[in-house]
């Protein structure tokens, strides 16, 4: 239990997808203008992460891996099959994403009010995939581990995404140079937030 | 050759950047470039997959329906994406090696799908060739500026080969550490992205 809590923790704050791997930079800038749509899109992105990557992790343990497929036969131990991950983790993260967007539509028509045009987004953002990847390459032990690390960096993007919004609404009444204004700035202003985050390096957990 | 046209391979490099104009594909543009090596092989597999991806998707553009273009899409991507990491850690696996899911990402890398819904869904597939090169070159600029301004001053050398002399480091100069560190690739691009609207006056957002 409390490496499953130290993994949740480390990837919110120290492994942070945004300002450790810039994973999802696209829709962090294109969709951070209010703080209201920022927190619709980083809910959908905590809710298709907490699906998508177990969902792939036992995919990954029992049909991709060197030697997964020992349990259908011993004769099939020796097959590797990770040359594929990349193209079917997409798969069903693309097929999961449609799923839950018909499945919340049918099921609570608030929720999809509010986070429908983001659920499509979600497919094609990189902090999705590059969960899937992470999870695959740090080797996790067991579902537990896999369901802290999804939920941790769902929220550590999620915070990045609600805190660098909160500046930008206020930024709009400073005073700019005009070709910094708009993405130069939000870059800049991402790099401190950034420097801030780091002081969280020097906690071992 | 009739209808080569150059404009293609030219606007991407400027005035329509996909990093610094177009917002696309930045996840991958930080996160590779503290050194100039990975950087530089990064640059060309987004490169080699923009603008075959582009022709496949541009000579299938009239069977794909529309409701599942997506999808499509990403199965093309994910196919070359395979093919160029397979070429990757056979040939060069350090590298390989560094990049790690970055790889992988190019799959979902904005430069690509954006390219792919904005230009080869409705062109030729020769111009949706010259605009996945075009738009390939245009990433690599900022990847390779990133990489040597990172490299240089993080590490004080180049492509791994020590430039700042000895002498300078008995002197009791130092690597700005800082620089190889996350943040820092963000406020340099924050800088590039300044320095290129200061100099294109008509590029500035309201």
């Amino acid at each position: 239990m409390q490496e499953i809590i130290n993994i949740f923790v480390k990837s919110i704050f120290i492994d942070n997808m945004i300002f450790a791997f810039f994973l999802g930079m696209c829709s962090y800038l294109a969709v951070s203008k209010t703080v209201k749509t920022s927190m619709g899109l980083g809910i959908a992105v905590v809710f298709v992460l907490l699906i998508t990557v177990p969902l792939n992790y036992i995919i990954d343990n029992y049909l991709l891996k060197e030697g997964a497929l020992a349990w259908i036969s011993p004769k099939f131990a020796t097959i590797d099959l990770s040359y594929l991950s990349f193209i079917i983790f997409i798969a069903v993260i693309a097929a999961m994403v449609q799923l839950v967007e018909m499945f919340v539509e049918k099921t609570s028509p608030v929720l999809y009010a509010q986070l429908g045009i983001f659920l499509p987004l979600i497919a094609v953002n990189c902090a999705i995939l590059g969960a899937s990847l992470f999870m695959q390459e740090r080797q996790y032990n067991n579902l537990g581990e896999v369901t802290g690390f999804a939920l941790g960096s769902g929220i550590g993007w999620l915070l990045a995404i609600v805190g660098i919004a909160a500046i930008r609404e206020k930024l709009r009444y400073s005073q700019i140079p005009a070709p910094l204004k708009g993405l130069g700035i939000t870059f800049i202003i991402t790099g401190l937030m950034a420097i801030a985050f780091m002081s969280f390096l020097g906690i071992k957990l | 050759m009739a209808g080569f046209n150059f404009k293609l391979i030219k606007n991407p490099l400027s005035k329509e950047n996909p990093i610094t104009v177009q917002v696309l594909g930045i996840c991958s543009a930080l996160a590779v470039t503290a050194k100039l090596q990975p950087a530089f092989v990064m640059a060309l597999s987004v490169t080699v997959v923009v603008a075959l991806s582009n022709v496949i998707i541009s000579l299938l553009r009239n069977t794909i329906p529309p409701r599942i273009r997506i999808i499509v899409q990403l199965v093309v991507v994910s196919l070359l994406v395979i093919l160029v990491d397979q070429v990757l850690k056979a040939f060069v696996y350090d590298v390989s090696k560094q990049l790690s899911v970055f790889v992988g990402l190019i799959i979902t890398n904005c430069i690509v799908m954006g390219r792919l819904e904005a230009f080869a869904m409705s062109n030729k597939p020769l111009d949706s060739f010259l605009d996945g090169i075009g738009n390939g070159l245009g990433y690599a600029i900022i990847l390779i500026t990133l990489g040597v301004v990172r490299e240089l001053f993080g590490s004080g050398s180049l492509w791994g080969y020590q430039i700042i002399p000895d002498s300078f480091y008995e002197m009791g100069y130092q690597n700005n550490s800082l620089m190889i560190m996350p943040p820092m690739a963000l406020i340099l691009v924050g800088i590039i992205i300044w320095v290129h609207r200061a100099r294109n006056k008509d590029l500035c957002e309201k």
